[in-house]
């Protein structure tokens, strides 16, 4: 087993959580309510298939296509769904806007709720307590831990996806990309921009 | 329920920490963990309510100190065995001691890829209209029910603005009790900063939440 990571949190539960884990599945598979083969199908497309890179996608198209800019905002779920990107977790999607007048960030007070189809699964400290608590209460502290210091005149507007829709965020173009491919946009995207807790990289943060 | 899940607004944990180049796993159990979860929730046994309420019910003190995949697997285990699909015993040991129990579908490999692509929509249809419209006025109301239910404490007896109306959803309250979907007309609620948290918050800011036509009444 692969216990090369060291992960304070887990780290002095690992052992008794293999046996668990290890016991309930071979138990499910003998009583015929799992197939192994599906499991490994459903780590493999969260570990290797699904991401933030669709996300990116998206962004990077909006930033691109007015047009698709303007459906994205108005039907999220079907914008993005145009790109093939769909299904668990993302199934209700709504596309906010980040402007010169507005930050919007994500959270899910109650639980993890995350937008996997174009995130992928969600990092700990999304799931985590101080991010789930302050995130609502404090999010200028919590947007300052991560860098990313929003004007007091300007608006910060939280989404607590306490339902079954999903936020993405479309974070701002960054200047001096002004003849830059979709595919040269998607790489600014970073998973914590479309969170609302990161901005899009700019043109020297990826050139270095 | 007044549980340990239901974290806005609570204060004392510290900073939040991203770990760099963080794995999407990290560890093997983790993969099979989340795994099995996703493909006992496709058997029909549970719905997506009753398993969150099952993660809320794990006690207080070991919600906040363990890790999120073992509160999933714990709340799976919790799961099985009240639906008598295996025994605490059977779970223990690995090893089935009894006739398995009918279930309704099973997941194949086969299937995988097309059941993950299509997810579970909760929009429903429903009669009638909604109350609300964007830009009423409306409270959240004052309740403390000791099952589940998806109105943070931080917005009870809160008011705010109707932002935008959705469909109707599946209404999560009753879900979790096995009572039925009985959808109701979703709305996003714009709520200030400043009405939640008070003046010491910052004017310009706000939270906005769905919430579902029960949670909300018309001032």
């Amino acid at each position: 087993m692969a216990h090369d990571h060291d992960h304070d949190h887990d780290h002095s539960e690992l052992p008794e959580m293999d046996l668990r884990v290890r016991a309930l599945e071979s138990l499910l598979v003998e009583k015929g309510y799992v197939d192994p083969k599906a499991l490994d199908i459903i780590v493999d497309t969260y570990e290797n298939k699904v991401g933030p890179q669709n996300g990116a996608h998206v962004v990077a198209k909006a930033w691109s296509d007015p047009d698709y800019k303007k459906w994205l905002l108005e039907d999220g779920s079907e914008a993005i769904m145009s790109l093939g990107y769909s299904g668990r977790q993302g199934e209700h999607m709504e596309v906010v806007e980040n402007t010169d007048q507005v930050h919007n960030m994500v959270v899910c007070t109650l639980c993890s709720c995350y937008p996997w189809s174009v995130l992928g699964l969600p990092p700990v400290w999304y799931k985590s307590a101080p991010y789930r608590s302050r995130a609502v209460i404090d999010p200028r502290g919590v947007l300052s831990e991560f860098g990313v210091t929003v004007a007091d005149d300007k608006e910060v507007r939280v989404w607590d996806s306490t339902a079954e829709m999903r936020y993405l965020v479309l974070p701002q173009r960054p200047a001096g990309t002004d003849n830059w491919s979709e595919e040269q946009l998607a790489a600014l995207v970073t998973r914590d921009s479309m969170i609302g807790t990161g901005l899009a990289l700019s043109p020297d943060e990826v050139s270095s | 329920m007044n549980g340990p899940q239901d974290m806005g607004g609570l204060q004392g944990f510290g900073p939040v920490v991203p770990e760099p180049n963080e794995p999407v796993f990290h560890a093997d159990w983790e993969k099979k963990a989340m795994a099995l979860t996703v493909a006992m929730g496709f058997t029909g046994t549970w719905n997506i309510d009753r398993s969150r309420f099952a993660r809320e019910s794990l006690g207080p003190a070991n919600y906040i100190t363990w890790s999120y995949y073992k509160i999933w697997f714990s709340a799976l285990e919790k799961l099985i065995e009240e639906h008598g699909l295996a025994t605490s015993e059977e779970m223990a040991g690995g090893k089935s001691l009894e006739a398995a129990a009918p279930i309704n579908r099973v997941l194949s490999a086969e299937d995988t890829p097309k059941v993950l692509a299509k997810g579970g929509p909760v929009v429903r249809d429903k009669a009638g209209a909604p109350a609300f419209k964007p830009g009423d006025d409306v409270c959240a109301i004052n309740i403390h029910p000791t099952g589940h239910t998806r109105l943070p404490r931080y917005l009870r007896s809160r008011r705010g603005v109707i932002h935008k109306a959705r469909s109707a959803h599946v209404y999560p309250d009753t879900n979790a009790r096995g009572e039925g979907e009985d959808p109701q007309w979703l709305y996003s609620v714009r709520f200030k900063a400043t009405e939640l948290w008070g003046e010491g918050a910052n004017p310009n800011d706000h939270v906005h939440v769905d919430c579902w036509e029960p949670y909300l009444e018309r001032i």
